[in-house]
């Protein structure tokens, strides 16, 4: 398997192509510096996503309020999560970096609000 | 008719705004006001849920909320007042006062000794890009669409195609996708990406999303709404080609076609603008044409960065701040910053040089992509600065630092210049 990356460590944003199989890389191809390799690695080995948007709220001037996952999530699970957090509702008030689902999906993550 | 006075008044609490504030009350300016015509602090950052915030300022990555609240925790504390809900209507620049309106108290009259613009900017629309068509609803600026979700919890659609590669329009492509919407496409009239490129990968490369480019909208279909857009590709001089149109059907079209800075109050106080930036000329210090008139933020010039305004800011809330309390500097020389070989525009436009000089940062945008270049800058024929880049993007802005110490070499003027071009 063949996949093409953009490394966007730095504005220079080189593709990078990695070739592999199951979970293993035979070759990187395409990178100008080491940070790339690391990049492309984490990129076709586990991509993760820091996981932002709202959840509905209650009792407040505004219907909804932003989160975001507080560590990087697999890219995979970030639908899964979105069909939580769609059901998802709290109530006012509510404070910066306050939890509003712990280990959303398993994926060790908590999201918490992201508005004062 | 309410009136006051303050020694510093910041118009606009966006990130521009609360920087400079900050700043102006720390160097010494004992009475300092933000005047905001939303009903909160933060500006546009409020509705910019997403991280990438934050990485050059604060070294993390932050939401658009979260970079906010670092500083609208600081409003308080350092005791700048703060009228919200309040429009200014008119600056008197002749003697240094400004107008403005909200419910509470009417029409107020405020003095200040120094006034720092940060109304930030606003979105090109449909009108000013002149798309033909029928006029259906259903066609938004990426940013209106942006406050619709993230803030009023209201989706504007269910199948999109969105016009313009900037920033606002590939989040917002990630943003509807999230919600469960289907974007088809993203069209981009210009042959190049004119956001970031971080963004095209995380949102539309991440999520499928095909991007367009050399491509534009010749057509609106749609009686009450929208049907279906035309997308054509377009030539080397960006005229649509006949016979490469083809229909996507969709609900919604939104625009992310480029953002102008926000410059009527500039205007009224006789400010001087600038036809490549659409803001005011400003010296290193962000003083504009005007005695006692900063401006900064995407006012000035529209910025990628947040991080970048957050510095231009603390320069001009700085400035304004020292402004207020007397300080005088005695101008020896003014070099005018020329934008040479394949440079769009400079901030600041000119450097005035006073026995107190710091470093200056050059803020610029080169007008084509290119790979492998140098950047100077040049006066009296000498070099006074030179920088590598393996890449640049009119989407990203460049920026070069000029040292104390060899500001005076500069000439009348000084010439920003990509000079190679290298394979």
């Amino acid at each position: 398997m063949q996949k093409i990356f953009t490394c966007i460590i730095c504005p220079v944003g080189c593709e990078i192509c990695v070739t592999g199989i199951n979970g293993t890389i035979e070759k990187i191809e395409g990178n100008e510096c080491k940070r790339g390799i690391a990049y492309a690695t984490d990129e076709f080995l586990n991509p993760k996503r820091i996981l932002t948007t709202t959840v509905r709220l209650e009792g407040a001037k505004l219907p909804v309020v932003s989160v975001r996952s507080d560590k990087p999530l697999p890219k995979d699970k970030i639908f899964d999560c979105m069909e939580i957090l769609k059901k998802t509702k709290v109530k006012a008030p509510v404070a910066m970096g306050q939890v509003v689902v712990e280990n959303i999906s398993e994926t060790g993550a908590n999201i918490i609000v992201t508005r004062w | 008719m309410f009136e006051t006075n303050y020694d510093v008044v910041v118009i606009g609490a966006g990130p521009a705004g609360l920087a400079s504030a900050i700043e102006a009350k720390k160097v010494g300016a004992q009475k300092v006001l933000l005047v905001e015509r939303d009903s909160d602090l933060g500006g546009i950052l409020q509705q910019c849920i997403h991280p990438g915030f934050g990485l050059h300022i604060f070294d993390q990555e932050l939401t658009g909320p979260e970079y906010a609240y670092r500083f609208i925790e600081q409003i308080k504390p350092l005791g700048i007042d703060v009228l919200l809900n309040t429009m200014v209507l008119d600056i008197h620049s002749d003697d240094n006062r400004i107008y403005a309106v909200n419910q509470e108290k009417g029409i107020c009259n405020i003095g200040y000794k120094s006034l720092v613009l940060a109304m930030g900017c606003r979105e090109r629309t449909r009108g000013a890009i002149a798309i033909p068509g029928t006029r259906p609803a259903g066609i938004f600026t990426a940013g209106t669409a942006q406050r619709y979700i993230n803030m009023q919890g209201y989706m504007v659609g269910r199948e999109f195609v969105i016009l313009g590669s900037g920033d606002i329009g590939m989040i917002m492509a990630r943003r509807l996708t999230l919600e469960g919407a289907k974007v088809k496409a993203v069209v981009e009239i210009m042959p190049y990406l004119t956001g970031l490129t971080r963004n095209k990968v995380q949102c539309l490369d991440d999520f499928d999303i095909p991007l367009y480019l050399k491509h534009t909208i010749v057509d609106i279909k749609g009686r009450n709404r929208v049907e279906k857009v035309t997308v054509s590709q377009v030539d080397d001089h960006l005229n649509p080609i006949k016979g490469t149109e083809w229909d996507i059907e969709c609900d919604t079209l939104l625009l992310s076609v480029g953002l102008i800075p926000e410059n009527e109050l500039s205007r009224r106080a006789q400010v001087k603008l600038s036809p490549a930036t659409l803001g005011p000329i400003v010296n290193q210090r962000m003083e504009t044409s005007v005695k006692n008139i900063f401006a900064c933020g995407n006012v000035l010039h529209v910025n990628d960065l947040v991080d970048n305004v957050t510095v231009e800011s603390r320069v001009a809330g700085n400035y304004a701040g020292l402004n207020a309390i007397g300080k005088n500097f005695l101008i020896k020389k003014v070099a005018e910053c020329l934008p040479g070989d394949g440079i769009r525009y400079i901030v600041p436009q000119r450097i005035e040089v006073t026995d107190e000089m710091q470093d200056v940062t050059l803020y610029f945008r080169v007008k084509e992509p290119a790979r492998n270049v140098t950047l100077e800058i040049l006066s009296k024929g000498q070099t006074i600065a030179r920088a590598k880049r393996q890449k640049i993007n009119p989407g990203e802005m460049e920026k070069m630092k000029i040292k104390a110490s060899a500001i005076d070499k500069l000439g009348h003027e000084l010439i920003v210049r990509v000079a190679e071009v290298k394979g």
